[in-house]
């Protein structure tokens, strides 16, 4: 009924919008990134210097960007999609004349008041211009080569920049993001069988462009005692960790493995290692739950839009949630390479954090408009 | 609408392929449950053990070693804190750079330098290896100061063995030196891995190896990533080596070893009511600290070529022959089988024929007739040749073995050699020849193939000063804190008669003019000593040498001397020590070897009163008590 008048008006006060917004949403990212507040207390010793306290903060600031985003129509975010995507290609370009390089490659721009990854920023970006893209187009169109080229060139772009920082996991994110929109938006099986086959078939090409320590990751992952005290380091006390942990964990602030520093990046990449090995398969079993139950809002949400735009830009948001969360937990679980990909909400970093919120922020947007209607056009195309 | 109908066929289109992609997240987020369960369910117990592994180190906390003390508790063997600092080589990035590092302020040598890159190689890198030890407080502040620049390296501090009297007990209580490859042969102690662990070398260190070692204690402690101890876990600190007492009396071992300082010489001192060893000293010794240290090539050389033969202790393991101290063994042979009446004069003209061959005596020209006492008062060889042929060498050889030649003695020394008491059933089994005569006659005067140690000859003396109870020496009085049974002493059934002849020819030699130790009779009022020197050949002399006339001592190079003995006890009138010294090479017994026996018998006769009441209250604490000899009732002597 709300809705409906909402809906007829096609305009919403600010209360109607605040009152619009899933709480119960909100409330879900919080108790995520609240683990995380506990294992960084944890991880500094029972202290929230270092970590904690300015994890927090960087929560507050994107649950700020989250609301703003999600008080803004779909419409705005529409006209914003290209300009968007163009920014944060600049963004990569400029990164390659004046990024910093950390751990070999070349990632970071310095804003100031904190480094940006270009590379977080672009898989909003290119879910924004990807959907935009398919939302102007008409659907028998979607399958026809002349227009699957441009939604390729939109991925290729960025992840040839991104390849040559060199950063091998985000490249194969922000691919994986961009064919999942062009699969939700109805390409013929056809493509994706061939564009399977065709995947499989690059493999030994992509391995020929990888760089040394790219291959010794493949090595490592494929035999962690081949060098038990170097690269496979790593995977091995992460195993040693979670598999101590057993059942209900060791206890909050017990984790051995973590406290006695054999576990490295602790408060980064294997924050789900310590909380595994601290609270057990219980603690590892909830917090993916609560992933779980994130991504199953995000898909509900999705499929109850009434445009094309909102429902791919939510859904591959949520695909891109869903990859960070896989992607860390099998890395960490030696499931797959050690890849630099963080546990979003969790992991001590900025970047992703705020690049989370703000999906967040535009999922939640299309949440609060879900009843509006979103004419084509107004665009560049 | 058109547009509506389109976006239906989108949002239908689109629904299917999101649940297709929602339905693969599911799947892969099932991978991941079910991986985690077979991590933290199924193969949990192994990951735990891992992470136990990981976390606890379990660090090896070697005993204390016994110390080994004398009778009145002085030290002759402690241990003392040993500056020293050892490297952890998976610490360090850097050995080279590390070693270099310290070696400005520890000169570290090449050959160490080699052995720690070799060992760095071989051995596990959480073993610590000994890089230097023994360091002066001063630089092993140093060291503490500069910790962190020398990563890998440890300041320590650790026990060591140490020997305050260094060479003057280097033979009795032995050393402790660094373990070999083949102390690790078959023991499974881990302390032997442990760097820097000592073992019992030789001597009591040796003989008491296991009693002395202890039990290793540990340290279960939580480590970090880097092997950085974060807190002890538990520690159970092991058990320190027993104590071990000695029968030794320092302050008379240090008496003699002083006296005889600079001479090859050997002093035994036994108590001769329970056999127990007052002082054994071999001369000269050597420092034992060298060997817990380690020696130097040069050290090493200068001990073994030395012709003092330092490292040989020669109260246990030189051969001599016993000379003219043998006679009492002959004498009482013949009085056992009674070939001849004590009382007996034989006529001594210097020499005796046996066939083609003279039988000289000492003294040139005779010494007249003589009768048993008077032949051991002056040493005579003739009288001693005339017994021997009488009684017969079988007869003296069963003598022998029960005044205790001829075979081990010490119950609880090691190394220990058995002399040699020939027989005609020896010759023959080990040269196939029969026995000749002349050989008897040789061996009446302790010469031919007759040996004996200094031991034994001390315990021979004690058992002729007890009147013929088989008094076994004995060195090691307790073994933490419970003290040793005495050996079983039997006596030899010997007449007393026969035993009072021979202890008055003993006497006569000390204290009646024409004795050949008459002066060196104690300087002492009411306590005198027996004795009976000897002087044993060590070439033959030939006829003709004798008929240009036989070489004195002091022209012979040092090597072909006689060797100087000297067996007697005190005091006469209540016999209650037994000693017996050679000198290498000394000369004549009655010039070289009495004065001393004189001089330590003294001192041992004139110890502090306070002392000597030590003494007797740890007699009379009854540890001692089967003895069963009478006239050794206690306090008798002032």
């Amino acid at each position: 009924m709300v809705l409906e008048a909402i809906s007829r008006s096609g305009r919403m006060s600010l209360v109607d919008k605040l009152y619009e917004i899933n709480w119960v949403f909100v409330l879900l990212l919080t108790a995520i990134a609240s683990v995380g507040f506990a294992m960084l207390y944890s991880a500094a010793d029972g202290s929230f210097d270092p970590w904690a306290s300015r994890q927090m903060v960087r929560f507050g600031m994107g649950m700020a960007i989250l609301l703003v985003f999600a008080l803004v129509e779909p419409r705005i975010w529409l006209q914003l999609a290209y300009p968007a995507y163009g920014f944060a290609l600049l963004l990569l370009i400029a990164v390659e004349v004046a990024g910093t390089t950390g751990m070999g490659a070349t990632r970071w721009i310095n804003l100031g008041f904190m480094q940006l990854q270009p590379s977080e920023l672009m898989k909003i970006t290119l879910a924004l211009a990807l959907a935009r893209y398919y939302h102007v187009l008409e659907q028998d169109r979607v399958s026809h080569p002349l227009y699957l080229l441009p939604a390729l060139a939109l991925i290729a772009l960025p992840v040839a920049l991104v390849l040559r920082q060199p950063d091998l996991g985000t490249a194969l994110l922000l691919s994986v993001v961009g064919v999942s929109i062009i699969f939700m938006a109805g390409l013929s099986w056809r493509y994706i069988i061939a564009a399977g086959a065709g995947a499989l078939a690059a493999i030994p090409i992509v391995w020929e462009f990888l760089h040394p320590y790219q291959r010794e990751r493949v090595f490592t992952f494929l035999d962690p005692s081949r060098d038990p005290l170097g690269a496979g380091y790593h995977t091995t006390q992460a195993k040693i960790a979670l598999g101590s942990g057993g059942v209900w964990g060791k206890g909050f602030m017990e984790g051995t493995q973590s406290h006695l520093n054999f576990l490295p990046e602790k408060q980064t990449d294997f924050i789900f290692v310590m909380m595994s090995e601290e609270t057990g398969l219980m603690g590892g079993l909830a917090l993916m739950g609560l992933y779980a139950a994130v991504l199953g809002f995000a898909f509900t949400v999705a499929m109850g839009i009434r445009h094309q735009f909102g429902r791919l830009l939510v859904a591959a948001l949520a695909v891109n949630f869903f990859l960070y969360v896989f992607i860390n937990v099998a890395m960490v679980m030696g499931l797959i390479p050690v890849v630099g990909v963080p546990l979003p909400l969790v992991s001590y970093g900025g970047s992703a954090m705020l690049v989370i919120m703000a999906g967040f922020g535009l999922l939640m947007s299309m949440y609060v408009h879900r009843g509006e209607e979103l004419p084509k056009g107004g665009g560049i195309i | 609408m058109a547009l509506d109908d389109r976006d239906a066929d989108k949002q239908k289109l689109f629904s299917r392929r999101a649940a297709i992609l929602g339905g693969g997240q599911v799947a892969l987020f099932a991978v991941l449950a079910g991986r985690m369960y077979y991590l933290q369910v199924i193969e949990s117990q192994q990951y735990e053990i891992l992470a136990e592994e990981n976390r606890v180190n379990v660090r090896l906390l070697p005993p204390l070693r016994g110390e080994i003390l004398d009778r009145f508790g002085e030290k002759l063997a402690s241990n003392r804190q040993n500056f020293r600092v050892v490297l952890i080589p998976e610490q360090t990035d850097d050995v080279e750079g590390t070693l270099d590092k310290l070696s400005e302020i520890v000169p570290i040598s090449e050959r160490t330098r080699k052995r720690l890159l070799r060992d760095v190689r071989q051995k596990r890198g959480f073993v610590p290896l000994t890089v230097a030890e023994n360091l002066e407080w001063e630089t092993f502040a140093e060291v503490n100061v500069h910790t962190p620049d020398l990563p890998g390296m440890q300041p320590e501090v650790g026990d060591t063995r140490h020997y305050p009297y260094g060479e003057d007990l280097a033979h009795v209580v032995g050393y402790v030196a660094a373990v070999t490859d083949r102390d690790l042969e078959g023991a499974d102690d881990p302390l032997l891995q442990l760097p820097g662990f000592r073992v019992g070398r030789s001597g009591v260190e040796r003989l008491l190896e296991n009693e002395l070692r202890g039990r290793a204690g540990n340290s279960r402690v939580e480590v970090n990533a880097f092997g950085r101890v974060i807190r002890e876990l538990a520690k159970n600190p092991g058990t320190p080596g027993d104590e071990v007492v000695l029968t030794l009396d320092m302050d008379i071992q240090r008496y003699a070893t002083e006296r005889v300082r600079g001479e090859s010489a050997s002093v035994v001192v036994m108590d001769v009511l329970t056999g127990e060893l007052v002082s054994i000293v071999s001369a000269p010794g050597f420092d034992p600290n060298l060997f817990n240290v380690g020696l130097s090539q040069a050290e090493w050389d200068g001990l073994t070529n030395n012709e003092l033969n330092p490292l040989v202790n020669k109260t246990l393991a030189g051969q001599y022959p016993p000379g003219s101290t043998y006679k009492m063994i002959v004498a009482l042979a013949a009085l056992e089988a009674g070939v001849i009446s004590p009382h007996r004069k034989i006529n001594c003209t210097g020499k005796v024929k046996l066939g083609s061959h003279d039988f000289h005596c000492w003294k040139r020209g005779g010494h007249g007739p003589v009768n048993m006492v008077e032949s051991i008062q002056q040493s005579c060889n003739v009288y001693f040749y005339e017994v021997g042929k009488r009684v017969g060498i079988d007869k003296i050889e069963e003598m022998s073995r029960r005044f205790g030649l001829g075979d081990q003695l010490a119950v609880d020394m090691a190394g220990e050699k058995k002399g040699l008491v020939p027989s005609r059933g020896w010759k023959r089994a080990t040269t196939g020849i029969s026995w000749q005569q002349g050989e008897t006659l040789n061996a009446s005067i302790g010469q031919g193939y007759v040996l004996t140690t200094p031991l034994q000859l001390a315990t021979m003396t004690a058992r002729i000063a007890n009147g013929g109870i088989g008094v076994r020496p004995w060195l090691v009085r307790s073994v933490g804190g419970r003290l040793r049974e005495m050996p079983q002493a039997v006596p030899l059934g010997i007449s007393p008669a026969h035993m009072k002849i021979i202890q008055d020819g003993m006497d006569a030699v000390v204290n009646i003019p024409g004795g050949t130790a008459f002066r060196s009779r104690l300087p002492l009022e009411d306590l005198t000593m027996a004795g009976k020197t000897g002087t044993a050949l060590v070439r033959r002399i030939s006829r003709e040498e004798r008929a240009r006339g036989v070489l004195k001592n002091e022209e012979l190079p040092w090597k072909f001397r006689d060797h100087a003995l000297f067996v007697g006890y005190g005091p006469v009138a209540d016999p209650r020590y037994s000693i017996a010294i050679i000198i290498d090479h000394g000369g004549g017994g009655s010039r070289a070897a009495a004065p001393v026996a004189k001089d330590i018998m003294t001192h041992v006769l004139t110890r502090d009163p306070m002392r000597m009441a030590a003494y007797e209250q740890i007699r009379r604490g009854g540890d001692v008590t089967s003895l069963d000899v009478p006239g050794t009732q206690m306090g008798e002597r002032g």
